[in-house]
This record gives structure tokens, sequence and C-alpha cells, in this order.
């Protein structure tokens, strides 16, 4: 099946990474570790801007850039620099950000994402190191403001934003290669994706090769896709009814869903680039190798892996690798149980028992899951218990032997079945009759009897074969 | 109490040895007080106090350090922890800086006791310290002529015997043209040199703090405490230059070059005819001389401009009155923002702010900013090439002596050309000191000792053996012992 893309829908993201696993911020020894604390609080005369001050390189956030850059693909450039964007905001201390121009650390990559019809080849454009701005909090809604508040706890702190060629043809696909992108910074371990502005996006989208939109403020995956959605479809009403769609940038309003023109073309700043004067261009080409050795295993990898060591089917080995805290959750369970087994159990019941509930993986102990697999290879519980067993831990809490208990889950032996099987059939006279007379269904009715007769702590199967056996004497 | 006097760092110290630095602190803070030269924007209300824990001897104030008690004059661009910095302009007045530049902390280490924060061209935007919002500083030579700029205070106040020494910076020549006119010496380091933390930018790729003083051992004093790399600074370097051994009476076989270009059409004679004697004087103590080429340096004015003004309008960016300074108020941000800035800033800072946003600007970025960053690259090929055959270069510092206040103020152009000596340095990186070596109608003339990059040891022993076989430093404004 080949994917038509009818309306030429053409989407390009830009994604702002957080590095807030770093210790410190982009070009001052503050602490990143802000998200709990009072306003300005971590704060110094570099990331308030203070008259004199001077920015000095973070060399562990250039690493992480560079692996990022590596883990997409890209070419890390020999001498990178960095430029002055400039323009006034209140959340800008210095009135300029200090961010990379010509001279980005990595360019030229690619990701491979599942697109509408099989591998989709993602075009990385570039991957640049830049600071955050400070964070404005309104005193009451954004229209009514009476004041507007400043928080430069986040100022200075390092990003990374990556560019991508405008290759997704539907708001699925921009889905896919965000949520493959934050697997991938996942698995590199420089940024936390659980906090809260650790990852944000803008997109581009046009159709039909018109002009195109820029949407800013988007702060989900989710709501990229409405987002894109929503732009798709405005922009396809306005080709209907005879109009044409202008370059401007949008702001994406989360709340309704929509998006609203912030400006166009002509009123676009002209932000006056030029190279940093305060920070020397800095030499990575003899680091890029050293990097590169630090560089984890990345989740196509893992996936390739994880098909041959543990014998899986790809599809396993794809749900297993979608995120790195499952697959390590995976591979220990493997260790303590035989992969074969312990597959289906994580890969299929537990993440779509986590899934229903919207839950992470922390939810379920390795522990628990190497105990109820344990007890299904060793008889001692029905399959259909185990689930009910891990659903019940989800929900409720507990171990997995205190539910067995409670629950009265444990198997019955087999004598008390075949008791059970030949009570039914001498009980259910009419229905042996109808079955030895061709009438499959009584066979049905025979062994849901026993699973009656057992409370149904038997094993539906063995009860039918035993069902079976007796009426075949 | 005393009258003003010249002294050098050395004197200092045996005053403070036979009396204490409280006394001598004091002496200089009376001098300031019946000052009438406008030199300093802010006294330091806590210098006595500093002087007396230098007295007492309390302990991690540096009261054994090579400037223990020797007071010492900042250039009011120069952040000082709980003093207040203005950089002469509306925009700063009340900030008060939560830190201290890298230089101030060396300093109060070493022991200095800092008086207070001198007057200068706003965001030293000058050459004349006449743009200051505080008002102009008179040169102590003549009171109806400039002190320089844009570090005119420092000059002034030092020549004027309100303060032993000081620091300035140097932009475009703003340490060596006051050095200059109010007869002084000054020196203006190699780039990366000195730690630029701390002081607030105006062309971060041009300026470098440099010390002023009455003498050029107490140049190699200072910069032995404020030299050096600092991480704080990325575009400092790690360099050790040896200041106080270069400090050698010994010129012989020292080659000299005189750029033609140096004295170019509208040169004063005076001044001229001084430094021409000056480098007779070098060849009678031994050096030779011979006249190198620097045919760029017709380029190097228009270059500097646009470079120091490209990178004015984005430093002075941060001037918004959102954290600190002035603030004028506004219906919303952007309002507040623009007033602050159009009261707060003189006029000299807006029509730099303005012409750096127009050359940094779409369509215009190539054919000013990339321009002139090719024009700097040509300067710096003419130093590398020159200083391929000589040890310095020799010329004026400036084309001429002081001129009257109000004289270039209004014609901006004029006042930009009086520093195309100066500028050349500046875009190549190399160090340069000024010093006395003559009178011209009872105004100073500045003699100007270029090196190459690093090679502060070469200027600083040509300067202190002029000093020796001269008399120049002993001429002293009238009023000033
Ligand atoms: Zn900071």
């Amino acid at each position: 099946m080949v994917y038509h893309n009818p309306d030429g829908v053409m989407i390009g993201l830009e994604i702002h990474v957080q590095l807030n696993k770093l210790n410190t911020k982009m070009f001052c020894g503050c602490s990143t570790k802000y998200h709990d604390d009072e306003p300005n609080t971590h704060v110094c005369p570099v990331c308030l801007g203070l008259p004199g001050s001077l920015p000095v390189i973070n060399e562990r956030a250039v690493e992480s850039a560079m692996k990022i850059g590596l883990a997409l693909n890209c070419d890390i450039v020999p001498q990178t620099q960095f430029h002055r964007k400039n323009y006034f905001y209140p959340d800008l201390p210095k009135g300029f950000q200090t961010t990379q121009y010509d001279f980005p650390i990595a360019s030229e990559g690619k990701v491979v994402i599942e697109g509408e019809d099989g591998e989709h080849v993602i075009g990385i454009t570039r991957a640049h190191m830049e600071e955050d701005p400070g964070r404005l909090v309104h005193i009451g809604s954004i229209d009514k403001s009476k004041g507007t508040m400043i928080d430069y706890n986040r100022s200075g702190m390092a990003l990374i934003e990556i560019v991508s060629e405008p290759d997704m043809r539907s708001p699925k696909e921009a889905r896919r290669f965000l949520d493959k992108l934050r697997n991938i910074i996942d698995y590199l371990d420089v940024c936390d994706t659980t906090l809260e502005g650790a990852m944000r996006f803008d997109a581009n989208v046009s159709i039909g090769g018109g002009s195109r939109a820029e949407v800013k403020n988007i702060s989900s995956h989710k709501g990229a896709e409405r987002a894109l959605l929503f732009e798709i479809v405005r922009q396809k009403n306005l080709l209907r009814r005879g109009g044409t769609v202008v370059q401007e940038t949008r702001h994406f309003d989360e709340a309704r869903g929509v998006t609203i023109s912030l400006r166009t073309k002509e009123q676009e700043h002209d932000y006056r680039y030029f190279p940093e004067p305060d920070l020397v261009p800095m030499r990575v080409a003899d680091r890029t190798a050293k990097v590169v050795e630090t560089l984890p295993e990345l989740p196509d990898a893992k996936r390739e892996r994880f098909t041959k060591e543990y014998g899986m089917a790809d599809m396993h080995a794809k749900a297993l690798t979608s995120e790195i805290r499952i697959a390590d959750y995976y591979e220990e369970v493997a260790a303590k149980v035989d992969a074969k087994i312990c597959t289906p159990w994580v890969a299929d019941v537990l993440k779509g028992e986590l899934n229903y509930r919207d839950l992470t993986i922390e939810s379920y102990t390795v522990d628990d899951m190497v105990e109820i697999i344990g007890m299904v290879t060793q008889d001692k519980i029905t399959e259909k218990s185990a689930v009910e067993v891990i659903r019940t831990i989800l929900d409720s809490g507990g171990s997995a032997g205190d539910i067995v208990k409670e629950k009265g889950l444990i198997k019955v032996e087999d004598d008390v079945v075949s008791t059970a099987v030949a009570e039914v059939i001498r009980e259910n006279e009419a229905a042996v009759v109808d079955y030895r007379g061709g009438k499959e269904q009584s066979l049905n009715f025979l062994v849901g009897q026993v699973m009656k007769k057992t409370r149904g702590r038997a094993d539906a199967r063995e009860a039918r074969e035993m069902v079976l056996e007796s009426l075949n004497k | 109490m005393s009258k003003a006097k010249w002294m050098g760092i050395s004197k200092v110290r045996e005053n403070i040895a036979a009396s204490s630095s409280e006394e001598v602190t004091a002496s200089y803070l009376d001098t300031i007080s019946k000052s009438k030269i406008n030199g300093y924007v802010t006294i330091n209300e806590g210098a006595i106090a500093r002087a007396q824990d230098i007295d007492n001897g309390k302990e991690g104030k540096g009261h054994d350090g090579v400037l223990a008690g020797v007071p010492i004059a900042i250039k009011d661009n120069i952040s000082t922890k709980g003093i207040q910095t203005t950089c002469s302009s509306k925009i700063l007045q009340g900030y008060v800086p939560p830190y201290n530049a890298h230089v101030i902390e060396r300093l109060l280490d070493a022991g200095a006791v800092i008086l207070g924060k001198t007057n200068m061209d706003e965001f030293a935007m000058g050459t004349s310290t006449e743009s200051s919002h505080y008002g102009t500083t008179l040169n102590p030579w003549d009171h109806e002529r400039v002190p320089g700029g844009s570090s005119g205070g420092s000059a002034a106040v030092v020549a004027a015997g309100e303060a032993p020494i000081s620091l300035g910076s140097d932009t475009g020549g703003s340490v060596r043209c006051p050095a200059a006119f109010c007869g002084v010496v000054g020196l203006k380091p190699t780039y990366g040199g000195i730690s630029r933390y701390g002081l607030i930018s105006y062309a971060n790729s041009l300026e470098q703090i440099g010390p002023i003083a009455t003498n050029v051992s107490d140049i190699a004093t200072i910069m032995d405490v404020i030299g050096g790399h600092d991480l704080r600074d990325s575009t400092s370097i790690r360099q050790e230059i040896a200041y106080q051994d270069s400090l050698v009476d010994d010129v012989s076989g020292l080659k000299i070059g005189v750029p033609d270009e140096y004295f170019a059409e509208g040169i004063d004679e005076g001044v001229e005819k001084s430094v021409w004697a000056a480098i007779q004087k070098f060849e009678d103590m031994g050096a030779t001389w011979e006249k190198v080429s620097m045919p760029h340096t017709k380029y190097a004015l228009p270059a500097y401009y646009v470079t120091a003004m490209s990178e004015a309008s984005s430093n002075l960016a941060r001037f918004d009155g959102t954290r600190y300074g002035h603030v004028e108020q506004g219906e919303n941000w952007h309002v507040m923002a623009s007033r602050t800035r159009a009261k707060g800033f003189g006029e000299e800072v807006k029509r730099r702010i303005l012409l750096g946003t127009y050359a940094l600007s779409a369509g215009y970025h190539d054919k000013y900013y990339l321009k002139a960053l090719k024009v700097r690259t040509l300067v710096k090929q003419d130093f590398d090439k020159a200083l391929s055959n000589v040890d310095v270069l020799m010329a004026p510092t400036m084309p001429a002596p002081a001129f009257k206040i109000g004289e270039k103020i209004e014609d901006p152009l004029a006042l930009y050309l009086t520093d195309v000596n100066t500028v050349p340095i500046n875009l190549a990186g190399v160090p340069s000191i000024s010093m006395p070596c003559g009178l011209v109608d009872g105004l100073p003339v500045g003699l100007q000792i270029i090196g190459k990059h690093f090679d502060e040891s070469t200027i600083m022993r040509a300067a202190y053996s002029f000093e020796q076989n001269t008399d120049h430093l002993t001429k002293r404004p009238a009023g000033v012992e």
C-alpha cells in the first residue's frame, strides 16, 4: 500500500528539548533543579543578564547536544559557534538569546518512523544549542491580566532545538515522529521528558505546495496532533472558499483546540543575528569519536537485538523498545524467567493493562512480574487468574501471593475436577445424549457445568478435555 | 589637610606605613571633596571602614597584599558590589551591583581601597567625557578643556592627585586618549589579557580594562594584580606576563617602527614634534627606528565604528527598566521599556544603538557589519606585517592635545575622527601604552608605544626606559604637587 497524501500535506517540526538532567545551566553555574522551588531562587548575574556578566559554555551541554545529534544520524560540525538573536521581551534578560545560527552543532540527519505506508524517513535539518528564556506568569487570565510576574529560574537552561524537514504527511506521522524522538531522548538520558516544559514544539504546515503557517505554543504530542488537524482543515477550508494561505505565525490555543494568527510575514522580527563576541568558536571535531563511544544502544538497535537475542517477533520487540524503561524492565524479567514465556506477559498483558490505566511501568515491580509468571509456569494458577492478579495489583496494590490466597485462585487439583466431571455427566443425562447424538453445543454446556462446580478454579481447557474423555469412554 | 599630590604606589605605601591607610584614604577623600573637576560619579561610603580593616590586619581583606591600603579609583562601568555603578548613564541611576568584577576581586584581595567610581562618557561612548549624564569632567591642566574619554574621570583624578591609580577601559582608545590628554600613563593590554567579567560591555570584541597611573612601575604593579586568565571570561587567555621583570632601563637594539599613516594630515604640529623628539630620544638611548607602512589605517575608523556600534546595539538591549536601574511607566511592557530607553539613554548612546541596529539589519548586514569584519582582518594583517620587522611601533596617541569643552560635541563625526590613531590597535587586539612625551601650549602630549600580542614586556621596558631618561613624568597640572 502506498500513501498518496491527497492534500499534499507537508509538516515540519521544531522541537525544544530542555537539558534538565544537567547539573547546571547552559552558561552559568546555577542549578537546574528548580522545578519545586520558589521563583527567582536559581539565578546569578549571568542568567539574570546583569550588566558586565559573561557566559561560559557548559561542556556537558555540548556533549549532550552531540549525543542528540549523533543519535539523529546527523553530521557533527568540526567547529561550532554561538550567535545572538536580538529581540525585546520581558522574559529575555539580556535583550537577546544566545543561540546558534550558521554553525549549528549538528545537521543533516534522519529518523525512520512508522509512516502511513510503512517505514518513512524524516529528515533532520539541524540540531543546535541555545538558552531558555525566563517564564512569564500572568496574574489572572492573559487578556485581563493585571500584571505579569517573571521567574528567571528557567532563564539560561540549556536547550537543544531540533528542526526537521517538512517530511511528515499527516498529523499521525507528526505524532509518531514526536513519539520516536522522545523515545530517543529518553534512551540518551539527557532530559527528564516528564518534567514541565521539558519538550516544547512548533510546527509548520502547508498543503498542496502553498505557503506555510507556523504554529507555536504546542506543549504535548496529543496537542501537536490536534493543532495540526485543525490547521490542515483551516487551510483546506480557506482554499475551498477561494482564499489563499498566507505565510504567518499562528498560536495554538490548547484549551479551544484552535490556531490563531499572531503575525504575518511582514511583521516578522529581524533578529539581527551576529556572532556572540563573548564566546569564542569551539572546536568539537576531536571530541566526536569519544562521544560516539558513550552513546547508549538506541531504540532501533535494541529492537533488532531483542528479536535475535530473545527470539521474539518484531511486533513484540517494537512494543518493548518503545520506551527505555519498558525495555530495561523486560530485560530484568527475562534474566530471571524464560524469555519466550515472559515476552507476551510484558509486551502484551502488562503493557496493555498499563496503557488502559495510563500508568507507567514503575507501577508493577519486576519481582511481582517474575512471581506471577512463575505461578503460571508451575501450574499453580491459571493464565486468567494471573491477569486478574496483575489487574488487582495495579488497581489497589498488594502482593501477588496474598491476592492469590484471598481470592482463592489456587488451581484446583485434577481429582476434584474429575469428580466434578463424573457428577456433571451423571446429573445431565439429556445433554450427554444430545452430544452423543451430534449436538456439539452440549459439550460447552457440560464444560460450563464443571466450571460452575469448581467455581472457576479449574482450567477451562483441561476441564474440556476431561469431559470429552468421559463422553468418549 | 594636605594639598593634592601626585603619588606613586611606593610613596603611598610609605605614607601608610608612617601613618595608616585610614589617614591616607581620608586625605584623598578630602581632596576629592574640594575638587572642581567632577571626576567622580559616586564616592565609596565604605572606603574608610575598608581602610581600617586593612590597618587592623583583618583576615581575608588583603592586608598583606601588594596594594594593602592603597586607594584606587574605578571607572563607573566596572561592577562593584555594594557601590552604585551607572556607566555615567541615567538608565543605570541607582543600580547597585550584587557582585564584583573579576578585577575588583583581585584588587580587593591585594588590599586596595576603592575611593569611588569615576566619570566617563555614557556607556564609554565618547572621546571627551562630555556625554556623561552626570556632567563633564574637566581637564586638570586646563579646566576649559576635556580630559579625553571615555575614561576621562579615571585619568583626570589621577592627574589631579585625587587618586594615586585608577582603572579605565579601552574600547577604541578610552584609556590611552584621556591618559594622553591628562599627562599620565595608561595601558591597553592585549585583548584577552585581563578578564572582562564585570566590565559592562560596550563593544565586547574590542575592549579591555586598563590601568592608569602616574608612572610606568605602577602600571606593572596593577597589571600583576589584575592580569591573567579567568574562567568566567571565555575570551581571556592563559598567558603569563611578568610585568615587574620588564621594568628594565635598556632599549639598546630595540627596533622601532614609525607608521607614516599615524602622522596624517591634520595632525597638530606640536604633537608631531614632541613625538618625533621622543623617537629621537629612543635612538639616543640605543634603539633604532624605521618607517613602516600600515596601508589599511584609513579604513580602521569606519570599521571600528560599525563593529562597536553593532555590538553596542545588542549589548545595551538589556537596559529595559524591568530588573534594575531607571524606569519609566507605561501601559504595557513594551511602552514601559521604550519610554525607559528613550528617557534613560543620552543622545550619543541612542545614535550608536540606532546606527548599530541598522548595520546589523537584514539587507545591510553584509554591506556594513560583514564588511567591517573584513576590514578588521586587513588592519590586523597590517600590524602582523609591521611587527614582524620591528619590536614596537611608536606614534602620537592623539593627533592633537585636549580640545575645548563643547568644541566638538555638536559634531559627532569630528569627534569620531580624533580616535584615528587609537582604534586600529583595538581592531588588531595588540597592546599599547600611552605616556607623556612633552607639553604643547601647556597641554600634555601622549606617545603611544604599540607591541605584539602579549608582548607587553617589550612596550613596558620601552616606556620604563623613556620614563627613566626623560623628565616628562615630572610635569604636573597647576595646583598639583
Ligand atoms: Zn545563573
